[in-house]
């Protein structure tokens, strides 16, 4: 990645995907990884108080390798998340309120209430959900790049999936059947390192998950997941890639999640199963602080431009739990509704 | 009106489909060869699609193609490969509409044979569809006849929502009359397959067949039997059913599944809620028993309710001791 004169950022890698960011989307990208921090640490600050029913997968820590996924993309694109994923509906551009609403369980939620955190979904912006089953939605990725392929369009469709998903059926199926049709498909195996509480050496046949890749004849790159130029500058060449007819990629991105596995009402536990020394030695590559340094080192972020996105973003924060707050609960008639058309 | 069989008819209906809207297609193991191996020419490989041996893969495929717009078919095989599927079909298919409060549709329609009585074990021989039912967001048809079967897959097609196919295969080969003109059958529709007066039998698939032999039977020995076909267990028809026994005052409900939580029961249930004081005697299940079917045919054929079964059973409830 280098810098030109002007302070934009071009991508290093020829390819079909390459292109020169502006000032405007620079901020762009830091604002929506921003808005997945600010709002999952509201959110988990009212959950640590049982202002907020069920529970809470945070991914405070990944947000360079979503935003830099989801900002590869386009408007009419598609996109599958998994049970972390409050920030890919951000990192796609969704508003906060209805997300906010939905996570208090509210009638304006995005899912109408019906949903909650593990369950976003913004059909209008091409999420077409979450899932609280690890890897369930990976062949539903591929059936969405299947039905852009039928339709003749240039549609693709990102799916996120954990480094837990690399070891279930679906996982296997759904590469093998995107890579044999050509499908439209971009795999973002966000690795955080473990499965739930579980290591990944612990549970994982090998070090670099994206070396399966090879094992469905598509390519397989393994990149920072907390440099969101990086991310993105990967998943825009695949995303070219598979609207080119060249078929699916599989992109492994190297991340790590500050807080647990899940959160509840009630005090946090301590990680028995990770040292706070490793915790540490990662929030020292924190993807915000890191990107922010860069803009500021190329002359594209002055002090004044950082404050005022940072700024900006805690009162879209705000007002969204404003929003949630003053919303009602679903009447009792939604109970019945919507089960089917 | 031409006469063809339970296999030409429901592929007649995806066929017809396919035509005359350009979502519809058909996706499943070895499909260009099996049943659609004379229409890969004109649809194409594309919309006749072979898929591998990867049931979560490709019923997956169905829900994220159905949810973007397309009208997939899905061809299962055999019903016992839905487990292979389960977490697609039962948390993705069934709640996608409810949990994303109404945003998503999946107008998707998936195909299992139900080949039991033909000596092919446990691994291929369940009779599904009570366990099915119990996952809120799916329907589910049980065709019997030719006429039914390209009514309800044709709306089925056309539905917004999931729709499990059950198709008996001991009835593959039977022929009806099926018009050649565009018709539906509305989902939802019990049919009153024979008139009767004195006792209701429920019943869906080859069982339909069963009991109107025996109402046959039944009716040189002076008893008049109503059988009513279920045809869709979700929705369930259930005016239909507690109407037919507030008429006749008896019910026998005949389901080749196994009885526990079952159609059977459901449809006894609700009877028994809503028509009691209708009823002249107890309901009587026929059902399978609690086990897995059994590869040697002498024991296979002890599963089944069969014609002399339901004649036996006939006779008690209507001229045995009534209420005990």
């Amino acid at each position: 990645m280098i810098s030109n004169e002007s302070g934009a950022v071009t991508t290093e890698r020829a390819g079909p995907g390459k292109r020169s960011l502006s000032n405007d989307e620079l901020h762009e990208m830091l604002r929506r990884m921003l808005r997945i921090r600010l709002f999952e640490e509201r959110a988990s600050a009212m959950m640590s108080k049982s202002q907020l029913p069920g529970v809470l997968h945070n991914s405070i820590g990944q947000e360079a390798e979503i935003v830099g996924a989801c900002m590869a993309l386009r408007d009419g694109d598609y996109m599958t998340g998994n049970h972390r994923s409050h920030g890919h509906p951000i990192g796609k551009g969704v508003r906060l309120g209805p997300l906010m609403a939905e996570l208090f369980g509210k009638s304006t939620g995005v899912c109408r209430g019906k949903g909650g955190s593990m369950h976003l979904a913004d059909f209008s912006s091409g999420s077409l959900g979450e899932s609280g089953i690890v890897g369930s939605l990976m062949p539903i990725a591929v059936g969405a790049g299947l039905s852009a392929h039928l339709r003749g369009t240039d549609q693709v469709c990102l799916c996120f999936f954990g480094d837990g998903a690399a070891n279930c059926g679906p996982f296997h199926e759904s590469l093998n059947l995107a890579a044999v049709w050509k499908l439209p498909v971009v795999f973002v195996c966000e690795n955080n390192g473990y499965a739930i509480h579980s290591p990944q050496q612990q549970t994982t046949s090998i070090a670099q998950i994206a070396r399966r890749a090879d094992a469905y004849g598509i390519p397989g790159i393994t990149v920072d997941g907390q440099d969101v130029l990086e991310v993105y500058e990967s998943v825009s060449c695949s995303a070219a890639d598979a609207r080119a007819g060249r078929g699916p990629t599989f992109v492994e991105a190297r991340t790590y999640r500050y807080c647990e596995h899940s959160e509840s009402g009630g005090p946090p536990r301590p990680p028995p199963y990770r040292s706070e020394a490793e915790i540490a030695a990662w929030r020292c590559k924190d993807p915000i602080e890191k990107f922010v340094g860069r803009l500021q080192r190329i002359g594209a972020l002055s002090a004044q431009q950082f404050e005022s996105i940072r700024s900006s973003v805690q009162e879209e924060v705000e007002a969204a739990v404003r929003f949630a707050e003053q919303s009602p609960m679903p009447d009792a008639s939604e109970l019945l509704e919507n089960v089917f058309v | 009106m031409p006469i063809i069989s339970y296999k030409e008819a429901a592929k007649r209906a995806i066929v017809e489909e396919m035509r005359a809207d350009p979502r519809v297609f058909v996706m499943g193991q070895d499909v260009q060869s099996g049943l659609y191996a004379d229409m890969v020419r004109e649809f194409g490989d594309e919309r006749i699609r072979n898929t591998p041996i990867s049931e979560t893969g490709f019923y997956g495929a169905g829900i994220g193609a159905a949810l973007t717009g397309m009208r997939p078919v899905v061809e299962a095989a055999f019903s016992t490969f839905f487990y292979s599927a389960m977490d697609q079909i039962a948390n993705q298919a069934a709640k996608s509409r409810y949990m994303f409060g109404g945003q998503a549709c999946v107008p998707l329609v998936i195909r299992a044979h139900v080949a039991y009585s033909m000596a092919f074990a446990a691994h291929h021989s369940d009779r599904p569809w009570g366990l099915f039912a119990q996952v809120p967001g799916l329907k589910i048809i049980v065709p019997t006849t030719p006429y039914d079967v390209k009514g309800l897959l044709t709306s089925a097609i056309r539905d917004g929502n999931p729709v499990l196919c059950f198709d008996d295969f001991t009835l593959f080969g039977s022929t009806g009359e099926v018009p050649e003109s565009d018709y539906t059958i509305p989902l939802g529709m019990a049919d009153i397959k024979r008139a009767g007066s004195d006792l209701t039998i429920v019943a869906l698939a080859a069982a339909v067949n069963h009991s109107l032999a025996a109402a046959q039977l039944l009716a040189g020995e002076g008893i008049s039997v109503e059988v009513v076909d279920v045809r869709s267990v979700v929705p369930l028809d259930r005016q239909t059913i507690v109407e037919s026994v507030v008429k006749t005052g008896r019910l026998i409900v005949v389901d080749a599944a196994p009885g526990t939580c079952s159609v059977a029961s459901e449809i006894s249930a609700t009877v028994g809620e809503t028509a009691f004081r209708h009823l002249k005697v107890p309901i009587r299940r026929l059902t399978a028993p609690d086990v897995p079917v059994p590869f040697s045919p002498a024991l296979e054929r002890l599963m089944y309710p069969t014609t002399q079964r339901i004649v036996a059973a006939a006779r008690e409830v209507v001229v045995g001791r009534g209420y005990a």
